[in-house]
């Protein structure tokens, strides 16, 4: 059998709530130190306990680490998910099993594994019985470890790191690690093809999630509120603000230079957020989707009374119950437009971890320098899971506290002040905050109804005026925004615009399309709106311009048409909603079923065009391109076992 | 209402800060002619000249609807934010934080704070966050022509409305339940009492909930109505008299200060006197006695008016944060961000 080293993926099917994502997290961690480029995806239900869940693993040699659709090797632990997770393997992959579950396994085209998981845990007299089922998930581990050469060193360090170096813990399930690859030593053949060896490609590299990323960057960003409310998937991002916070801005008094309140809903998270912002602090709030929905009507206020503030929405899927802990990009046009009347949002789109760090601090500057809510769209993806990151950087530039306007300031152009006058002919005017001792330095804030000294007006020419300078704020703010990142490819001669956590699948994509497909794309992945002059110099540049997203509308392309009206029949939407992360899969037979082989485009050509493509994906000789149609979990199960009926 | 009375002992026009009361005004009202709101305005002015605070150290705070407009009419000098409907106390909040040393003044109304409100009412009473939050509660909806509010008595009868069929929110009693530490009623007619209340409430560290009686004379003064001058006059309870102490100011006694008072004196009649002296000793830093007196007064169809409740021992929103002496709002890099060798022990920190 012909070796596959360090190019797998391995899905852990258990019960939500059972203490597998210390395992799962381990497994991830440990192969993540053995060097080998890893991702790992927690894909949960909506529910404390009970419901099946999955966490899946992909390591790949050559750094493409975007979710795979197909299953190597499947470590089944639910009951309630063993059929579909047993169909669910690849044809000449593996399957681990705990062997308490007595259900029958018909397929042979796979390597089977039986792992004695309660009976291993149940012979340690050191395992109270409360921690048997937690401890039990690392039988798993030592077993896979075995299986597949993964080092225990590492896997030490792993659960080292997990337990904080809290020796008791450590021990108890490095003992269950070591059981479960002693008995598998002793008991199991290797029949199957998948190993690891170690790599140095993850040499220099951190491992953290976004939503930790971005309370860390904020706080290096100065921020000094805070208002929130939970909502999966955004939690953890104010949570880790009340983490870092005393850690990294202590002080001998013991006092505190920041607050973060959780409030009694996104309203009024939003309100205090703006409160403060209003008043001076650097102040974000962090919250999902439903919550923007509540958040629109102070967006709206902040946006016209030209507040600084930071709003992460870390996208899921849906309003009230469906699919609250699937990721999405599904906020952009919300977000771009949100609040009634004319509005225009500035907005960050982070595409990785260390993006995250940096936006934390960097939307703070905006925030302030611009005076507008910035808005940071991450995901749930990129939110809650872990992924390897480069180390976070220092911000090598001073925090900017925008045009603000001390008692000295007000003293030297003697009081002769407007809060909306457009001074400097950028749209952004100079603005007092509360606490300033000076008696001309005060002003009344309000929403649209104010003139240049923010006096009440319901004058139309002022009023028209004051939206017209809003508007060309919001296209000066392009020149502070973040540039897109380029990924070129020599001689591409189409286009891809993609924008955060779907990188690592586009570019994966992007290299398959050149080399399977021969269909040569340079890809831009766009950072921020307003956009930037490379944003449309890179439409300018091709026929066809792919624009890939995680959503059914295709939100970006409708705001590029937007933006971009005359280029509207060279952009083409490649939009994809399953709830799950992004694959190369889904990018390439999207990019794929979109590509025209002549341009312009009739009926007939366009026809032929999508047989050539299909023509390409099917002569494909790469294990990676499976391209059969089925794009969910479910549907691969079904035709896995649909094949196995022939 | 724009009379300037000249303070006992004091320089002619000029308070201890210096001040002329014309320092504390605002732009000119634009309410209705007669409003019980521009009578609130007016004390708020009054108070602050009173008891010597700088325009600059306070700011001012509201949501949306006749009463929230109010703060436009006073406190030219005070930074001041009209915010959205019923979201008034969570700008507060936030806000508040940025200078502790700060106070804040909120107006809001019966629909703002009763109705669409609520939520963020009862919390920012929680909280104790500090602030003075004043509710000119007319038991209607004046911007938007003469809806009832939820503080409108079950059986009122509004022209077009026709009868309102639910039963009133009390501000005060909501507020104590949601232990607000400082919760006081009055009548826009009895000026001389909204001012001592709005001193007492200005002195006060935490949230201070005024409930003023304020009637909207255009759709809500029927003589029957529960917020009415007429029904106010003849239903309205005082507590107990007080008197706010501001340091080194001239007392000025209450006795003479009603005699000042022409035009709302006009409006008391006789009956009000003997339930006052019923309640002389009433004792406001009893709850459970305070909840006793507006249920009883609930069932007589009394308006109590006084100061309710108060606990000066519970910390404000920002004492419980333990914030460094100087203002957020004043710190700079050094104090905000972590320093350089702070981002390796945070890499170190990641797996």
């Amino acid at each position: 059998m012909k070796k596959i080293v360090n190019d797998f993926s391995i899905t852990v099917g258990t019960k939500n709530g059972s203490g597998s994502s210390t395992a799962n997290n381990t497994i991830l961690r440990s192969i993540f130190k053995m060097g080998i480029p890893v991702s790992g995806k927690n894909l949960f239900p909506s529910n404390i306990q009970g419901l099946p869940t999955w966490y899946t693993i992909r390591a790949n040699k050559d750094g493409f680490i975007a979710r795979r659709e197909t299953n190597d090797i499947v470590i089944a632990i639910n009951p309630d998910s063993f059929t579909r997770d047993l169909a669910s393997v690849t044809p000449g992959g593996a399957f681990f099993y705990s062997d308490d579950i007595k259900q029958p396994i018909s397929r042979t085209d796979v390597a089977i594994y039986p792992m004695p998981i309660k009976s291993i845990v149940r012979n340690d007299p050191n395992v109270p019985t409360d921690f048997r089922d937690l401890v039990g998930n690392m039988v798993y581990v030592g077993v896979l470890a075995q299986m597949i050469d993964m080092d225990l060193d590492k896997v030490l360090a792993a659960l080292t790191f997990h337990f904080k170096g809290k020796q008791k813990p450590i021990d108890m399930n490095f003992n269950a690690v070591k059981a479960g690859a002693e008995y598998a030593k002793t008991n199991l053949e290797k029949k199957d093809p998948f190993h690891l060896e170690a790599m140095n490609k993850t040499d220099g590299l951190i491992m953290a999630d976004g939503n930790m990323a971005a309370a860390i960057g904020s706080i290096f960003g100065g921020v000094q509120f805070a208002g929130w409310y939970p909502i999966t998937p955004a939690s953890s991002l104010a949570e880790g603000l009340n983490d870092y916070l005393p850690l990294l801005r202590k002080r001998e008094d013991g006092k505190h230079t920041y607050a973060i309140v959780q409030a009694e809903d996104e309203l009024a998270a939003l309100g205090m957020a703006i409160g403060a912002g209003w008043a001076g602090l650097r102040s974000m709030t962090s919250t999902s989707g439903p919550g923007l929905s509540l958040m629109t009507e102070f967006a709206g206020l902040a946006y016209y009374a030209e507040v600084p503030v930071v709003i992460w929405d870390v996208q899921r899927i849906g309003p009230s119950t469906g699919l609250p802990t699937r990721t999405s990009q599904g906020d952009l046009t919300f977000t771009h437009f949100i609040g009634h009347g004319d509005s225009h949002s500035v907005i960050l789109l982070p595409g990785d971890v260390s993006e995250c760090f940096d936006f934390g601090w960097q939307s703070l500057d905006l925030a302030e320098r611009i005076q507008t809510p910035i808005f940071v769209l991450s995901d749930l993806d990129m939110g809650m899971n872990q992924w390897m990151s480069k180390p976070f950087q220092y911000p090598e530039t001073p925090l900017d506290r925008g045009k603000v306007l001390w008692e000295k300031d007000i003293e030297e152009i003697k009081g002769n002040w407007g809060r909306y006058l457009d001074v400097d002919g950028d749209g952004i005017p100079y603005r007092t905050i509360p606490g300033n001792k000076h008696p001309m330095s005060a002003y009344f804030t309000r929403g649209t109804g104010h003139d240049e000294y923010a006096k009440y007006t319901e004058d139309s020419s002022m009023y028209i005026k004051n939206m017209e300078r809003l508007k060309d704020k919001y296209y000066n703010a392009s020149k502070y925004m973040p540039k897109p990142v380029l990924h070129p490819a020599k001689g591409a001669t189409v286009g891809i615009i993609a924008y955060g956590s779907t990188e690592n699948a586009v570019l994966e994509a992007q290299h398959y399309l050149a080399t399977e497909d021969g269909l040569k794309a340079d890809f831009l992945r766009v950072r921020a709106i307003p956009f930037t002059d490379e944003v449309v110099k890179f439409i300018e540049k091709y026929d066809q311009v792919f624009v890939v997203e995680m959503n059914r509308d295709a939100q970006m392309y409708q705001i590029l048409l937007t933006e971009y009206p005359q280029y509207a029949s060279k952009l083409k939407p490649v939009a994809h909603h399953d709830g799950l992360p992004a694959s190369a899969k889904w990018v390439r037979e999207g990019i794929l079923a979109k590509y025209e082989k002549a341009a312009p485009a009739k009926k007939t050509v366009k026809a032929t065009a999508a047989k050539t493509a299909t023509k390409a994906k099917t002569v494909s000789t790469s294990k990676k391109a499976a391209i059969k149609k089925p794009a969910t979990k479910k549907a691969v199960a079904k035709s896995s076992a649909a094949k196995k009926r022939k | 209402m724009t009379e300037a009375l000249p303070m006992a002992g004091a320089a002619a026009n000029v308070n201890l800060a210096g001040l002329a009361k014309n320092d504390y005004r605002g732009a000119p009202s634009t309410l209705c002619q007669g409003c019980g709101h521009n009578s609130i305005s007016n004390q708020i002015i009054a108070a602050l000249y009173e008891t010597n605070t700088v325009p600059e150290d306070v700011m001012k705070f509201s949501g949306i609807g006749c009463s929230s407009k109010s703060p436009t009419y006073f406190l030219n000098r005070t930074f001041g934010f009209n915010s959205l409907h019923g979201r008034m106390p969570s700008i507060a909040t936030g806000a508040l934080f940025a200078d502790a040393r700060m106070k804040g003044i909120g107006v809001s109304g019966d629909g703002d704070s009763a109705s669409i409100g609520m939520g963020q009412f009862k919390h920012v009473m929680r909280r104790n966050v500090n602030m003075v939050y004043i509710v000119e509660n007319n038991g209607v909806y004046g911007l938007t022509k003469g809806q009832f509010s939820a503080t409108a008595e079950k059986g009122l009868q509004l022209k077009k409305q026709g009868e309102n069929p639910y039963m009133p929110v009390d501000i005060c009693m909501e507020a104590l339940v949601s232990n607000a530490t400082f919760v006081a009623r009055s009548f826009a007619g009895n000026p001389k009492q909204v001012k001592e209340l709005l001193k007492a409430a200005l002195a006060h560290d935490g949230i201070a909930v005024l409930d003023i009686i304020s009637p909207c004379v255009t759709f809500n003064d029927q003589a029957n109505a529960f917020h009415s001058y007429a029904w106010g006059k003849d239903h309205e309870e005082p507590l107990h008299e007080i008197s706010y102490i501001a340091p080194r100011s001239e007392i000025m006694l209450e006795r003479d200060m009603e005699d000042g008072e022409i035009r709302e004196v006009s409006m008391h009649d006789g009956s009000t006197v003997i339930l006052k002296n019923l309640e002389r000793g009433y004792d406001p830093t009893d709850r459970y006695e305070a909840l006793r007196v507006m249920e009883e007064s609930q069932r007589n169809n009394w308006l109590v008016t006084g100061l309710l409740y108060i606990n000066t021992t519970k910390p404000t929103l920002t004492d419980i944060y333990n914030l460094v002496d100087t203002p957020l709002n004043r710190l700079t890099d050094v104090d905000l961000r972590p320093e350089r060798s702070a981002i390796d022990k945070v890499n170190a920190l990641m797996f």
